[in-house]
């Protein structure tokens, strides 16, 4: 049913298209280059017998008159083994393949298979003649890396199938026919390796949807321990630029404890994509004893690779997160910035000439965000197996101000908010999650009471903080002093966390409980001095050496040392009754 | 063979529209007027108008001008002639010497796929220690110097560039001040780098669109020369301008404004540019040097608020320093770990000390009275700003470093600046 269409207008990345037949909101279509290139588009909008589409390309040299040929099909992206390693654009061509074919620059009109074609992968039949399956039901498996890759009853099937036919034990590649399956009509339909899969529809062929309820360790003390994630939820972290959005979730995608890890970059910097796919593959993950690239997907569609496949790119990566969820297996997809996504949204809304919402973005900002952040979730599938995608997006607010329309909607679907703040960075207070203002609506680590207890100190030592600088020191109690001297310890020696030493950079989560028993220990113990810069000099050295603990290797006989000097110095402060 | 257009449809800013066929999108054009002549590009179609943006501005064109359009995209001319020379951003010699017209390539050409980057591993040297020891810059880094009017901003950028050693520095001028392009122009030529220098030039009296090609133009010849194994550095000032004059074109084109006037894809163009930063495997690399000056001191104005977002950090210059708030080299840590041991310790607790520096200030102002601790803090960061800070300060990194050393030893006790017992072992300046 492919139509074909001529060009009436050009602007910018959006085209005007005269057709004649059908045309289907969202399908895609080429728009062909005098020189015979086709730039790869997607219709966003119908009227009358014009229809507007936004070019994934560059579009220089287009020009009325030219023709435009309509595909039919949704803007899909291809599900099979061999997935896992690779680094694709934000329409999932293979960005180290067309390197081998174009170079150093990227080259427009030149579409890849995301998957090698020849490869062989070892199936193992799980499925028999004449079972009755529904669609992301398992037909067999092939090992891809560390996983074992289910090959699935394509999703778009409806209804039960039967199993016709299906291969025995052996090496094949994506496009053989593994499973002949017959559909309550009798249709026959043939099942590959690899299927085709809209992204911007949700995978949901799963028995049922639960709650987040687990943990998602980062071996970030002041999420797992302050603001947790659960696996299965989804969070956000808006913050200033620089103020570390990225880093952390650099870290995160190093040390969360999942099975699979994509990233999306979106429309942010190459370089720091480059970062990631350079060392990953020299990282050992702790888990597995693999490379960590093993675990990873990256979708790269860093900000000077065209905008329109900024926005397929948050899309792409989590429905590749949906599919491994179908395995069950947990995923988490981090994706930098949501900020850039929006932007996108905006920018074709603006030359759509639609109705500008606050700060031009279009009206339909939040519905897009929340629908986005509802593909996260836990889920049980049909083999009774569980499976989770967790999301967590960074936001770049302009101007720093969470006041504004890409935060505000995203704070109102996530589970749990890691605010970054501008004034922690400045001090270098690392990661600058914002202890008072962030918050999250999952369980952690560790006991609720205590860590309420801990943030009651915090809340506390601000507000000495705030007093002292209105009455000065030595209007301010001993007692009042100690307790800011307290929430300073707890703020140096637990929130913060060097993400570039190679110990404290990640801290497990029995390493966490048993810190966090320390020095909570430490916070109430109740202590007073002769004057006050003894009490700050005493806790300046106690920071000290527990942060040189914090850089020594987990119940190492050093580390023990050290914990029994800190016990004594602390004895020392401490009041007897 | 070129087809020629006498009727204009209509004028507006530097934009002007005309019926043609078979026109394309970006097409480049020669419109010719009583003014004289000037070149065009094609910036929007609808059916067959087009709308085009008139290097020169509109100032002059009447209905009757003629459009001759060229078939093909803006390019600019290339090789090592264009060194030591001077053009304005439509590519016209401003220096006396002759038109180059060898060798043209494409400007605003395709991004450098990611996939074949590499993560940048050296350092460059400047001198400055708030650069070296605190935000150390990178080759192929990307960084702008954000400023307020009035601060010696082209001082800073011309005396990076004459430290760096690169081998051909591309200089792109926008909104400059005659002035202040003399100035750098003699100050490359005194200091013998003209002949390494290219330089796209446009003053704040030349047209507003000609101001928007500069860094592409700048930006293209920089790779041409990176590709060809050159280490470049590309230096842009004042990239507020250049935002500027998208801004006025986007609403001449009746686009919706975003943020205080500046058009939505305000990030996405000033990244395009940006994003040229690149260190080529087995070849050359481009640094990119800008200024973002921020117009009433403002860093959440959506210039250098964009900007910020984009490049790899930023030094943040007031009151003739760089400030140690807020000023960042996102790429330090690719370098400050394999320079010298103490190099990345040294730079935090530096800096951490010296915001207690700021706050006690902040206390004594208030009259507080300003305890043992308060004491020592506030004489570390008054030689903090005299020793480090001073922009006259000329010395390389090991220096600076050493100097850092003994700063805090006459300021504090050891266990004072949180500094681990391994480093202070090593070294902490040993008394007598
Ligand atoms: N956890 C951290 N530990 C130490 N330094 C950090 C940390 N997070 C950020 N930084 C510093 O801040 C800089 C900016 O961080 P980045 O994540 O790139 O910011 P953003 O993405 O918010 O713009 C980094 O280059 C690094 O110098
Ligand atoms: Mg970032």
């Amino acid at each position: 049913m492919a139509t074909n269409g001529k060009i009436i207008g050009v602007n910018g990345n959006l085209i005007r298209v005269a057709f004649t037949d059908a045309v289907v909101q969202n399908e895609v279509a080429y728009a062909k280059l005098a020189s015979g290139v086709k730039l790869k588009s997607e219709v966003i909008r119908i009227r009358g017998d014009y229809a507007e589409l936004q070019v994934f390309e560059d579009t220089t040299g287009l020009k009325t008159g030219d023709d435009v040929e309509f595909t039919g099909e949704l803007l899909s992206v291809e599900l099979g083994p061999g997935l896992l390693t690779q680094i694709f654009d934000g329409l999932q061509n293979p960005l180290p393949r067309l390197a081998t074919e174009c170079g150093f620059f990227l080259q427009r009109g030149k579409y890849l298979h995301a998957l090698p074609r020849r490869k062989k992968w070892t199936f193992t039949p799980v499925a028999k003649v004449g079972d009755k399956l529904t669609a992301g039901e398992t037909l067999g498996t092939v090992p891809e890396g560390i996983f074992k890759h289910r090959i699935m009853v394509p999703f778009k099937i409806q209804g039960s199938v039967t199993v016709e036919s299906i291969l025995a034990e052996g090496d094949y590649v994506i496009d053989d026919v593994i499973a002949t399956l017959k559909d309550s009509e009798g249709k026959i339909i043939e099942a590959k390796m690899s299927q085709f899969w809209p992204i911007k529809i949700p995978i949901k062929q799963y028995a049922e949807r639960l709650r987040p309820d687990e943990p998602m360790v980062t071996q970030q003390r002041i999420i797992d321990t302050f603001f947790p994630v659960a696996r299965g939820g989804t969070y956000c972290i808006p913050g200033p630029f620089g103020a570390g959005k990225t880093v952390l979730q650099q870290l995160t995608s190093r040390y969360a404890d999942v099975d699979i890890v994509i990233f999306a970059a979106c429309g942010e910097r190459a370089g720091e994509v480059v970062e990631t796919l350079r060392e990953f593959p020299d990282l050992l993950d702790p888990r597995t004893g693999k490379s960590l690239m093993e675990r990873t997907l990256i979708i790269c569609n860093t900000s000077s690779m065209p905008v329109a496949a900024r926005e397929a790119s948050v899309y792409t990566g989590v429905t590749l997160a949906e599919y491994y969820r179908q395995m069950g297996l947990n995923v988490l997809l981090l994706a930098d910035s949501t900020s850039r996504w929006a932007q996108a949204l905006r920018e074709m809304s603006g030359r759509l000439e639609e109705i500008p919402g606050e700060e031009a973005f279009p009206a339909y900002l939040e519905s897009v965000i929340a629908s986005f952040y509802e593909r996260g979730g836990v889920v049980r599938l049909k083999d009774g197996t569980k499976g989770s995608v967790t999301i967590g997006g960074t936001v770049s607010p302009a101007g720093g101000n969470f006041e504004e329309p890409v935060t505000q909607a995203t704070l109102k679907v996530v589970g749990a908010f890691h605010g970054l703040s501008r004034e922690r960075s400045d001090q270098r207070r690392f990661p600058a999650i914002h202890p008072l203002d962030s918050w999250s609506k999952y369980e952690g680590i560790i006991d609720v009471a205590k860590v309420s207890a801990a943030r009651h100190i915090l809340v506390e030592g601000g507000e000495v903080n705030q007093m002292m600088k209105v009455v000065g020191e030595e209007g301010t109690s001993m007692e009042d002093f100690v307790v800011y001297l307290k929430s300073e310890y707890l703020d140096a020696v637990y929130l913060q966390q060097d993400a570039y030493n190679d110990i404290d950079s990640a801290c497990s989560a029995e390493r966490q409980k048993y810190l966090f028993g320390k020095v909570f220990q430490i916070l109430k113990t109740p202590m007073t001095f002769k004057e006050k810069d003894v009490a700050r000099s005493f806790f300046l050295k106690l920071t000290q050496i527990t942060k040189d603990w914090n850089r020594i290797e987990f119940q190492s006989q050093e580390f023990k040392n050290l914990e029994v000097q800190i016990f004594k110095s602390v004895a020392e402060a401490e009041i007897h009754v | 063979m070129y087809k020629v257009y006498h009727r204009i449809e209509r004028i507006a800013g530097s934009v002007i529209t005309v019926k043609a066929e078979g026109v394309a999108y970006q097409e480049l054009a020669q419109v010719t007027s009583g003014q004289g002549i000037s070149l065009a590009r094609v910036n929007r179609i609808d059916g067959d108008m087009v709308d085009l943006q008139v290097f020169a501005g509109s100032r002059g064109i009447s209905t009757e001008s003629q459009v001759r359009f060229f078939g093909k995209p803006m390019d600019t001319p290339f090789g090592d002639s264009l060194l030591g020379r001077v053009f304005t951003g439509a590519g016209v010699p401003r220096d006396n010497g002759p038109l180059i017209e060898e060798n043209s390539v494409p400007i605003g050409g395709p991004s450098v796929n990611p996939s074949k980057r590499i993560v940048p591993t050296r350092m460059v040297r400047t001198g400055i220690p708030m650069i070296d020891v605190f935000n150390t810059l990178v080759v192929s880094q990307k960084l702008p110097i954000f400023s307020v009017a009035g601060e010696p901003y082209n001082q800073l950028l011309a005396r990076i560039a004459l430290q760096a050693e690169v081998d051909v520095i591309v200089l792109g001028g926008m909104g400059l001040k005659f002035d202040d392009y003399l100035y750098l122009k003699d100050f490359l030529e005194k200091n013998g780098a003209l002949s390494r220098s290219v330089m796209f030039v446009h003053t704040a009296s030349d047209p507003i669109v000609e101001c928007m090609l500069v860094p592409d133009v700048a930006l293209a010849v920089a790779e041409q020369f990176a590709t060809k194994g050159k280490n470049v550095l590309v230096l842009l000032t004042d990239m507020t301008n250049f935002a500027d004059a998208l801004k006025e074109i986007a609403i001449t084109m009746e686009q919706i404004p975003s943020n205080r006037g500046y058009p939505g894809d305000l990030y996405s163009q000033l990244a395009s540019r940006y994003e040229k930063a690149v260190d080529f495997e087995g070849s050359g690399s481009i640094t990119i040097l800008a200024v973002t000056t921020m117009p009433g001191d403002d860093v959440t104005h959506p210039v250098p608020d964009n900007t910020g977002y984009i490049t790899e950090g930023q030094f943040y210059l007031r009151k003739g320093r760089i400030e140690p708030f807020g000023s960042l080299s996102r790429l330090k840590q690719q370098v400050n770990g394999k320079t010298r041991s103490d190099h990345r310790t040294i730079a935090n607790t530096m800096i951490q000390l010296y915001a207690s520096f700021r706050e006690t200030l902040e206390k004594q102002s208030m009259g507080f009275r300003m305890s043992g601790w308060d004491q020592k803090v506030l004489k570390y960061g008054e030689r903090f700003e005299k020793e480090m800070m001073d922009l006259s300060v000329n010395i390389p990194l090991e220096r600076a470093l050493d100097l850092c050393w003994i700063i805090l030893a006459d300021c504090f006790n050891p266990e004072e600046t949180g500094i681990p017992s391994k480093l202070i072992n090593e070294y902490w300046p040993k008394k007598g």
